[in-house]
């Protein structure tokens, strides 16, 4: 596969942990967060841990859209499905995504409700254009990567004159949670967690750019480093964070060079403004109510606001009880620390977010094995 | 009484007809389906006795029966149709016992409303893949049941067949130094299914791999006796597979990911849909684990056949007591493969 396979090659991954072997302080710890799932993924699935030297550590971050989704709006989901009749669509891993008692979006389709999964937003407009008698509801999530393709497809939908479409809109942003990961005292006061570094998002930063990253890095003096989803740019972005660390600088530098621009995509980005604006807060699994962090639909576009079209009743849904998805989603606890994972909690009968999607902590330490005894489980534990 | 037409007046319309409720009566309606459009195509023997059940000799030996049901959507996809399909799986799953299949039977559950001339596609498939099979469908069944209660049609096949004096094949029988091979690349049928389901705009030259392996079997156990396990990775993919096998032999599996064979094709359809190929549905592959001496004239053996010709030697049996499968990354790291947890994607066969 070209323009892939060369960032997966075993030759340069050898050279690259030769390097890092080379250039680590011995003595010193390297506590490095990668923010994407994409990236826990990318770590878990080509065992880049097993090239890194014993004090380089990744801490796992929030970054899975999935594992963010509070119960509550996974319950407004289902409450739209079943109480209010509408056709849901939504990305697949949402679809497993346990809500309030023990239900989720699969179970409420088997119970009849008319839950799409689709791979676009451009599938739910068809659905919608092509069934006028069915209430289309696109359940939108996920990060800044994911929020250009639902602003276009609210615009179409205004466009077309298309009434029977709307958007239950729950995209978050990326700085924002990863300035609350900072300032959460387990962090800033207790100093009980220390995340030294910083791997930024890779598609994220293709929209909003490395300018966003400034600040904190500046203001928390934290080495931030845009990194490519692929395993070579895992490496490579670890070897530039490390050289940082051992230099005393904490500066934005961007080794996803033939994607990510300081500013962005423009266009993007401006098409996003144009329908969406900043919430004033919003819930985030894991991480509470965080200020500023999600968008919601305009007031130009508010009939295709799922939220206007249709009441829904707030849900006083809670975590299960032991669940220790908010903590790990913070850095702060393993998947392993928590005693539902791996007992009751897999990712056949997921009992947190963290265990739904592949890009979740726990699930990708569940499916690759990384907690499975030997040599590696002793490393982590006594990192 | 080949055909059933002079015993109906008027043949049944299969250009414009559709299956109703009355097609699965019992009565002249169904006769007269059964008569000119199972029969015409599927006929054998044994069908042309018109018996509720086929009668046939039996050799000595140990005998195999396996069964399966068939409920993929949609019924016609790229390298095969839900008639070839119903066929070569239950084929394979006798042959992965070592055996020589020998004789189907057909199960139809038909929705009303599916047009005949849809059924009839299906039917001729189903029947030109049993004679390129040699192994005809000697029984059947029909059932129909009301609009919006099934989905076109689903259709289960039995298969019986006999095993080759010295062979004794079963996932429970792998050894630590035993050597796993593959006949071929993985995640075609997977691919090809994703590929042609509406809702996915996506294009792509691959077709399923939706082969009956019974041949390729045949020459692999007269090469190799001693085969240990054959098992065709079909849903779930390699992955589970091996999972199965380790968990039923209490062995541990260590492959390569650089030594599994996967079409370029198909690794950028993964690639662009989140998937694993490792987890992706075959239709027309077997894992075979041997003892090591014998992996060097089987691969050799499963080479020299069209089905064969991409065969790999992908990893061998370790003991391990918790039976994980290891597999060394072609980035040089090392992971668990697991099983496939949940579903990459319903209704594949």
């Amino acid at each position: 596969m070209k323009y892939v396979d060369e960032f997966r090659q075993k030759a340069l991954a050898l050279k690259l942990a030769t390097k890092i072997g080379d250039e680590v302080e011995s003595g010193r710890q390297y506590n490095l967060m990668e923010f994407c799932g994409g990236h826990t993924h990318a770590i878990f699935r080509y065992g880049v841990q097993d090239l890194m030297p014993d004090n380089v550590r990744f801490v796992h971050g929030p970054g899975c859209p999935v594992c963010v989704l509070p119960i509550a709006r996974i319950d407004n989901a289902i409450q739209l499905a079943l109480e209010h009749g509408v056709t849901l669509c939504t990305y697949g891993d949402v679809l497993r995504v346990p809500a309030g008692d023990r239900r989720s979006l699969m179970k409420a389709k088997a119970e009849g409700a008319d839950v799409r999964m689709v791979y676009s937003t451009q599938d739910a407009l068809r659905i919608a254009r092509e069934n006028p008698g069915l209430q289309v509801v696109f359940f939108a999530i996920g990060f800044e990567t994911t929020t250009p393709p639902t602003a276009v497809a609210v615009k179409q939908a205004s466009a077309e004159g298309l009434r029977n479409f709307s958007v239950f809109c729950n995209h978050v942003l990326t700085p924002a949670a990863i300035q609350n990961i900072l300032e959460s005292p387990e962090i800033r006061d207790m100093g009980s967690v220390s995340i030294d570094g910083f791997f930024g998002p890779s598609h994220v930063s293709s929209i909003i750019g490395s300018q966003p990253y400034e600040f904190f890095a500046e203001e928390y003096q934290k080495p931030v480093v845009i990194a490519g989803f692929e395993p070579l740019d895992v490496m490579q972005s670890a070897l530039m964070l490390i050289r940082q660390l051992n230099e005393g600088r904490f500066e934005v530098e961007n080794e996803y060079t033939r994607v990510v621009s300081r500013h962005g995509n423009r266009k993007a980005k401006a098409i996003v403004a144009d329908v969406l604006e900043l919430r004033r807060h919003f819930e985030w699994r894991g991480l509470g109510t965080v200020p500023y962090s999600a968008l919601r639909i305009k007031q130009d576009y508010a009939e295709f606001d799922t939220e206007n079209r249709f009441e829904l009743a707030p849900s006083s849904a809670t975590d299960v009880k032991g669940c220790e998805c908010p903590r790990i989603l913070r850095g702060v606890k393993k998947p392993v620390d928590c005693k539902l994972f791996g007992t009751v909690c897999t990712p056949e009968n997921p009992m947190g977010s963290c265990m739904v999607s592949s890009e979740g902590a726990c699930a990708a330490y569940w499916s690759y094995g990384r907690f499975r005894g030997g040599a590696d489980a002793s490393r982590e534990s006594a990192a | 009484m080949k055909t059933g037409a002079r015993r109906f007046p008027v043949r049944l319309d299969v250009r414009r007809g559709v299956v109703d409720m009355s097609h699965g009566s019992g009565g002249r309606a169904m006769a007269q389906l059964i008569g000119e459009l199972f029969v015409e195509h599927l006929g054998n023997e044994y069908l042309y006795q018109g018996n509720d059940q086929a009668a046939f000799a039996v050799t000595g030996g140990r005998m195999v029966m396996s069964t399966d049901g068939y409920v993929i959507s949609p019924l016609f996809f790229p390298g095969g149709d839900i008639g070839s399909l119903s066929v070569h799986g239950t084929v394979n799953d006798v042959a992965m016992a070592g055996a020589q299949p020998l004789y189907l039977s057909a199960g139809f559950i038909l929705e009303e409303g599916l047009p005949l001339a849809t059924l009839e596609a299906i039917v001729a498939s189903m029947a030109a893949a049993a004679k390129a099979a040699g192994v005809p469908v000697v029984t059947g069944d029909t059932k129909v049941v009301e609009k919006g209660s099934g989905d076109g049609v689903f259709i289960t096949t039995t298969g019986v067949g006999v095993v080759p004096e010295g062979v004794s094949i079963s996932g429970d029988r792998a050894r630590p130094g035993d050597a796993i091979l593959i006949n071929g690349s993985i995640g075609d049928h997977g691919v090809a299914i994703m590929s042609s389901r509406e809702n996915l705009e996506f294009e792509t030259a691959i077709e399923s791999d939706s082969a009956a392996l019974h041949t390729l079997v045949a020459r692999m156990v007269e090469v190799a006796p001693g085969i240990r396990c054959l098992r065709d990775p079909t849903r779930g993919g390699l992955a589970t597979t091996l999972n199965e096998l380790a968990q039923q032999s209490h062995v541990g599996m260590n492959i390569r990911e650089e030594a599994i064979p996967v079409a370029p094709a198909v690794s950028a359809a993964c690639e662009l849909l989140g998937l694993d190929p490792l987890y992706v549905a075959n239709e027309g592959k077997l894992v075979c684990i041997c003892p090591a001496r014998d992996a060097g004239p089987l691969l050799e053996a499963m080479r020299s056949h069209p089905l064969g010709a991409e065969a790999s030697v992908i990893g061998e049996v370790v003991e391990d007591a918790d039976g994980f499968v290891q597999m060394e990354t072609g980035f040089g790291g090392a992971r668990v493969v697991d099983w496939l947890a949940g579903e990459q994607l319903p209704r594949i066969c």
